[in-house]
């Protein structure tokens, strides 16, 4: 299989057109630009088709439309454009559409900076939008499961009819990496009976998210948690790494956990017994993953870039039955291995079999 | 006994559930006509907006989808590049098009977007009970206006048509009424080529209609008519402010 060195934005960007992706609707900002502009070449070649919109509140709502007819369709950008289409996210949740959305997280609040961070954890992960709703929402630590990730995205969109994110920051999305272009799998999807393209030859159909009466209101509210209840039944992913033994964790996803592995090597060798678990969804949050060490270790570490957002997560997933610390660098730097591990050992007072 | 009026297929039997005398029932019926005559429901999607008219969607007989306050264009948009074969318009109010969709107007305009689009104006917020909305009249007195709309302060009516002919892509532009017979007729000209040129593939279409909301000025129907007349006619420009030689040859 072809082996490519792209950047991870532009794995992205290359896996939404072997997905079938035949709309994208956009507007640049760093460090996500690369996906707007790859496609721009790229997509109209594959028969697609790409927009620029006005803003991101229009590219988000171009997409509104365009999955109304059935089409599968995505958007991209970075924190400050995320926020905007937040809007819209609330609306296509609400309307149950199909929409593949990339954030390739900058620093924040405000305008911030273009560095790698994952401060936007808590707007992804818990709504951001109005009203109670959720995306699924895949966090890729290597160009290779930017690629891979965004594949599956496209899919659950389709099973779940629901918006999925794609949150990975600009270290993900700027560094080049050898990617496979695997074809997209076969999968069984359901039939889109919904769509409205034009009633010829049937019923008319609408497509709305409004609720007439409160009574309807809860109705759809219920529906909805519901479905939000079977993709955390579903869906809940995560990768584990050197746990089978561990007496300490640590718990961090996408560039974090890349650090983390090194990290655990490095343990290891200074007789520490860590453990990495790496939540690959983080909507559902990976609940199944941490049970099992529900007052069976001695400590949990997340490492975040940020100041401290997923530990809250990972504190529920364990009912608090373990210390829970963070190690965090903010602004768009970057932890350094020995830095996350000397904190580790402080932060839990591990005693050290041997110096190295 | 012969029967020569009747409902038209454009829309559904789903009873309107705007005010007594509210003109958005007659541009309904009208863009019913419209689709009907030109055999189009089938191949028509329309854009629902936030407002009194949220709900047209179970009013007409095309497929429909609800977009979130001033979306509808942005959300038209997406269904014509999905669907380009298909026919694309929004339905909406001054406010939801002037006020908070005001980028999406320009813009879709900007790019000839092939859809139609028909602002309806009432000079207020309807939905919401009767605020001041960019194309309130100097002087007119709304609940945010209480003591009437100063232009000093925050400026003129801003007259939408006047604006989106100014720009390439906005082939079709027409300025309408439906406060008398005559003037529905006309309404009902300009909105057939609005969707002609959609047909056609010309470039945006768009029609603005004057309208009333007797609840929120606080008049009778017919007063309310008047009032359109005599308050509304004078500051807007009237009549199609564009048209392509395409449409006047059909
Ligand atoms: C984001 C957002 N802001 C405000 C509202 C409240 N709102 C509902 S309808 C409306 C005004 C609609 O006025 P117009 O478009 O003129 O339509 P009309 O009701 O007069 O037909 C507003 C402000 C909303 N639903 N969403
Ligand atoms: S509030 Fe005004 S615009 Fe809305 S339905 Fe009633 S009369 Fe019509």
């Amino acid at each position: 299989m072809k082996k490519k060195l792209i950047k991870g934005n532009e794995a992205i960007a290359e896996a939404a057109i072997k997905a079938g992706c035949k709309l994208f609707f956009g507007y640049p900002i760093t460090p996500s630009t690369e996906i707007v502009e790859y496609l721009s070449k790229h997509l109209p070649k594959a028969g697609g088709t790409l927009l620029q919109g006005e803003d991101e509140i229009a590219s988000i709502n171009m997409c509104y439309g365009a999955a109304c007819t059935g089409a599968r369709v995505m958007t991209a950008s970075s924190s400050p454009g995320y926020s905007l289409k937040q809007e819209g996210l609330s609306y296509l949740a609400a309307a149950e559409l199909p929409v593949v959305v990339v954030n390739i997280n900058r620093t924040g609040p405000g305008l911030g900076g273009l560095g790698p961070c994952q401060s936007d954890y808590f707007q992804c992960t818990k709504g951001g939008g109005h009203g109670d709703y959720r995306l699924l929402v895949l966090a890729p630590s290597k160009g290779q499961e930017m690629y891979d990730y965004t594949l599956a995205a496209f899919d659950l969109a389709d099973k779940y009819r629901n918006p999925v994110l794609i949150l990975a920051d600009g270290f993900l999305g700027q560094m080049m990496e050898p990617i496979v272009l695997k074809d997209r799998p076969d999968a069984e999807l359901p039939v889109k009976d919904w769509v409205t393209d034009g009633c010829l030859g049937r019923a008319k159909r609408k497509i709305a998210s409004y609720s007439l009466t409160n009574e309807i209101g809860e109705q759809n509210n219920l529906y909805w948690e519901g479905k939000y209840q079977a993709i955390r039944e579903q869906e809940q992913r995560w990768e584990e790494f050197r746990t089978d033994d561990a007496d300490y964790l640590i718990a961090a996803y996408g560039t974090c956990a890349r650090i983390a592995k090194t990290v655990v090597l490095q343990a290891r060798a200074r007789g520490i017994k860590l453990g990495l678990v790496r939540p690959i969804t983080l909507w559902p949050f990976p609940e199944k993953a941490f049970a099992p060490y529900r007052g069976k270790v001695k400590g949990v570490l997340t490492v975040e870039l940020n100041t401290g957002q997923m530990i809250e997560d990972v504190r529920l997933a364990l009912e608090c039955s373990v210390p829970v610390s963070l190690h965090r660098r903010l602004g768009g730097m970057l932890p350094h291995e020995d830095e996350v591990l000397a904190a580790l050992i402080q932060q839990f007072n591990i005693p050290l079999d041997r110096e190295v | 006994m012969e029967k020569i009026f009747g409902k038209t297929k454009g829309l559904t039997d789903v009873p309107f559930h705007y005010c007594p005398g509210c003109t958005h029932g007659i541009i309904h019926r009208l863009i019913g006509e419209v689709m009907e005559e030109l055999d189009i429901i089938g191949k028509t999607i329309g854009v629902a907006p936030v407002g009194c008219a949220g709900f047209s969607l179970d009013f007409f007989s095309c497929d429909f989808v609800g977009a979130a306050h001033g979306r509808a264009q942005a959300v038209g948009t997406g269904i014509k590049r999905a669907q380009p074969d298909k026919l694309v318009f929004t339905y909406q109010g001054d406010g939801d098009i002037a006020a908070i969709g005001t980028a999406h107007a320009i813009h879709v305009a900007a790019r000839g977007e092939k859809i139609t689009s028909i602002m309806v104006n009432n000079a207020v917020f309807g939905m919401t009970g009767g605020q001041m909305a960019p194309t309130t009249l100097a002087g007119q007195i709304t609940t945010t206006s209480p003591y009437g709309r100063d232009p000093g302060l925050v400026g003129a009516p801003v007259d939408l048509p006047k604006t989106i002919a100014t720009l390439n892509g906005a082939v079709y532009v027409a300025a309408v009424a439906v406060d008398s017979p005559k003037n529905i007729m006309q309404a009902k000209k300009a909105l057939k080529r609005a969707f002609q040129v959609q047909q056609l593939g010309l470039g945006f279409a768009f029609v603005s209609i004057l309208s009333t909301c007797p609840t929120n000025w606080g008049l009778s129907p017919v007063d309310s008519l008047a009032w359109l007349r005599e308050n509304m006619l004078p500051v807007y420009q009237m009549g199609e402010l564009k048209v392509p030689e395409e449409v006047k040859r059909l």
